[in-house]
């Protein structure tokens, strides 16, 4: 305290100055201390999953760990017809040393997502077990088990899949696959199903995003340009949906637009339409839905960025001989393309992740990329394919997170 | 409260964890998969239990999601006891070490069961079937084989089925001819299963999924569908509400749930002891009374009278020209025919 004090006569510039840093570095060090429980917190929470989702994306252990020998003697093997004995001999080694019959199931699934029917196979041979004699015995044994080890399409797998990370999740996230050279290529027509439903997941997202935009921004505009009161009444009515449970109002819209809902009857009632409208279980009704769960997402940041936006210069492009109009559209708009970018991008990037209300609302050509990684998580247990799917919607949002800067030359803002 | 006699109340309740643990198997949590069955289950197997040994049954929904059993056993901290499964998951789940062993000297003699119930990991509870269903009240002529299902000019109208490939494509190739003998034959080839999605192709503007057990009878009650597959289950349980809902049985697909134990359970003594108590011919025939699913133990169906007889998928009448689920088959395939499923549905 006195070093303090006797710097601050001036007489000393030297202890001045460090006086001046150890306050600084107190300060640094405060703040970071202020900061830390939020990074360990984000660390744990966020990084953390996310790096083990990318890594699942891409980890492959079960052959690797099963089948070593097998891997090594499928080495130089061209992969065309079916491999020489002492493959089938290493395969039998292998599986009989499996510490347990958990770790020949782990094998057998991971095998037959690759080829359809490499379950009952491997877990035939594990059953057979024991086995013994010379390699050309035991070649014959496992063919008597199953005759289809004699085809080449599983002993391909296995030699594919021999080392500990593979691209293949990530591959059949975007419809490639690689053959049995390990060239890649894109997978047969029947079994391409990814790349249409993440058009179909961009398509739903921004239908929605354009109708969020088209019916908030005059309610937002609207909302700004009223007394406090007023505005603070209808803020209300845009707070409390937002407020409501996503799955209320999915059920909620379930009953208004059944063919007996209280939509259709209305319509019917006033000879609009003759048959009720198909609202529900289809495109429609998704699209409803998420633009009503979606709509305050789209709202709340224009409304903060028009607050800001000062009256008196549209008045002035007015009175300086401009039309409404075109004042609005060239004066006032401009101003509010920090808000409309906001609401734009947390919209679609919330509407890509939506999962329950296709779900719910939609037919089986509605359901967007979420319903397959919960699918793939849950139903399949193919924990590797639901991380890649879920690497890809992260990388679509980092892309479009990207684009948005590029092009808003900003950081993105709330107003 | 100060430092000291919060440090008390630590101490009193790891005291009284501690008392309480060895009373913990007078306990079960036991797992169902909900609805009209998950209600069945209460009344035929939990409560009888609990008044015969005191034994409380804690009752569980889920929604057969395997990867919640993954995550237990993977981390050594299980807290389900008993689960019902569906019987894909029963044979993926005991190849990869998720479910105990289960001790038949302990549970009953096999030959009192189906032998579709008896397997390694998990024993057959009931027998239910999807079938196709229609609401008598709205429908002047009533279907009378799958091709019908597939003819919308016969029968105009949408139709209901579980969004997925499961059931469908099996009900696609009896639609086309074939013999429920043979789905499964045809459908292991390539261009069998063509056939069955071509011949779903047909019906895809008239289709309105269902994903939900409880959504297919909604439907028909509410007229969105004219015809729809649904678990047979539940037309009675919408019937039992004064509906007037139909069953055509021929084609029907009849498959089991198993009770299983997740591998590493706190009280697999106790879990076994409950399944052969909810394996009993007495409890069976009063599941079966509750909802009309087949019993697995053979001696039940001689408690049964004839009205409850009549609406079992299992019974002669109606389990004439049904086709089992094979299970074995859908192990292998699933995934690449739901893949498959997902692609067709987007074209």
């Amino acid at each position: 305290m006195s070093a303090t004090l006797t710097a601050l006569d001036g007489s000393n510039p030297a202890a001045l100055r460090q006086a001046l840093a150890r306050a600084e570095a107190w300060r640094k060090w405060r703040a970071f201390g202020l900061t830390l429980p939020l990074l360990i917190f984000l660390l744990l929470t966020l990084l953390v999953p996310i790096a083990a989702l990318l890594m699942r994306a891409v980890e492959n252990p079960e052959v690797a760990n099963a089948l070593p020998r097998t891997v090594r003697a499928l080495d130089g093997w061209d992969r065309k017809d079916a491999p020489g004995a002492p493959a089938y001999a290493a395969l039998v080694q292998d599986l009989a040393q499996l510490p347990d019959s958990s770790d020949a199931g782990a094998l057998a699934r991971r095998l037959n997502t690759e080829v359809p029917g490499a379950r009952s196979l491997v877990m035939g041979a594990y059953r057979a077990l024991p086995i013994d004699g010379t390699p050309e015995a035991m070649r014959e044994k496992l063919l008597q088990t199953d005759a289809r080890w004699g085809e080449p399409p599983f002993w391909r797998a296995i030699a594919k899949n021999g080392s500990r990370w593979t691209p293949d999740y990530l591959l059949a996230s975007v419809d490639l696959r690689r053959d049995a050279q390990g060239h890649v290529e894109r997978m047969p027509e029947d079994q391409r199903a990814f790349g249409g439903i993440l058009v179909r997941t961009f398509n739903i997202s921004l239908v929605v995003t354009l109708l969020c935009l088209l019916l908030g921004y005059p309610l937002a505009w609207w909302l700004a340009s009223l007394p406090a009161r007023p505005a603070n009444v209808l803020m209300i009515l845009v707070l409390v949906p937002f407020w409501t449970s996503v799955l209320v109002r999915v059920a909620a819209w379930m009953v208004l637009l059944q063919s007996e809902g209280l939509i259709n009857r209305g319509l019917m009632a006033m000879h609009l339409i003759e048959q009720p409208l198909a609202l529900l279980f289809n495109r429609t009704g998704v699209v409803i839905a998420m633009v009503h769960i979606l709509l305050p997402f789209m709202i709340l940041p224009l409304y903060s960025v028009m607050k800001s936006v000062p009256p008196t210069y549209v008045r002035a492009a007015v009175s300086l001989g401009s039309t409404p109009l075109a004042a609005f559209v060239r004066v006032y708009v401009p101003q509010t393309y920090p808000g409309i970018g906001a609401g734009a991008l947390l919209v679609f990037i919330l509407a890509i992740g939506y999962y329950v209300t296709p779900a719910l609302l939609g037919g089986a050509d509605d359901q967007m990329l979420s319903y397959y990684v919960a699918r793939y998580t849950n139903v399949e247990v193919n924990w590797g394919m639901a991380c890649a799917l879920g690497a890809l919607l992260l990388a679509a949002t980092l892309v479009l997170y990207g684009v948005y800067r590029r092009f808003s030359k900003a950081e993105l803002s709330l107003g | 409260m100060t430092l000291k006699r919060s440090l008390t109340c630590a101490a009193l309740g790891a005291l009284f964890a501690g008392l309480a643990l060895p009373s913990q198997a007078q306990q079960l949590t036991v797992v169902n998969l909900g609805g009209a069955n998950g209600n069945a289950q209460k009344a035929a197997f939990y409560e009888p239990y609990t008044k015969a040994t005191g034994v409380k049954i804690v009752p569980v929904e889920y929604n057969a999601e395997q990867a919640k059993i993954k995550a237990m056993v993977e981390a050594k901290k299980v807290t389900w006891d008993v689960v019902e499964v569906e019987s894909p998951d029963v044979v993926r789940g005991c190849d990869e070490g998720l479910f105990e062993k289960l001790d038949y000297s302990k549970i009953g003699s096999k030959a009192d069961f189906l032998p579709a119930a008896v397997t390694d990991c998990g024993i057959g509870i009931f027998v239910w079937s999807t079938v196709m269903a229609y609401n008598a009240d709205r429908l002047k002529t009533a279907p009378t084989s799958w091709a019908d299902f597939f003819d919308t000019k016969k029968i105009p109208g949408k139709r209901g089925m579980r969004k997925g490939a499961r059931y469908n494509l099996e009900f696609a190739l009896i639609a086309d001819g074939v013999k429920p003998a043979d789905v499964y034959k045809v459908l292991a080839t390539k261009e069998g299963a063509d056939r069955a999605f071509k011949k779903l192709t047909e019906l895809k503007p008239h289709i309105q999924w269902w994903e939900a057990g409880a959504q297919a009878p909604q439907f028909l009650v509410a007229g969105d569908v004219v015809l729809s597959t649904v678990y047979n289950g539940r037309i009675d349980a919408a019937n039992r509400e004064g509906r007037n809902l139909k069953i055509f049985w021929p084609g029907g697909i009849y498959d089991l749930d198993y009770w299983t134990i997740p591998k590493g359970a706190p009280n697999k003594e106790a879990s076994m002891k409950f399944i052969a108590f909810s394996m009993q011919a007495d409890s069976q025939a009063a599941y079966a009374r509750n909802i009309p699913y087949g019993p697995t133990n053979t001696k039940a169906l001689a408690k049964l009278d004839q009205k409850v007889l009549e609406h079992l998928p299992t019974s002669a009448t109606n389990g004439k020209e049904a086709l089992q689920f094979n299970i074995g088959f859908w192990a292998d395939q699933g995934e690449s025919l739901e893949k498959r499923f997902a692609s067709w549905a987007t074209q």
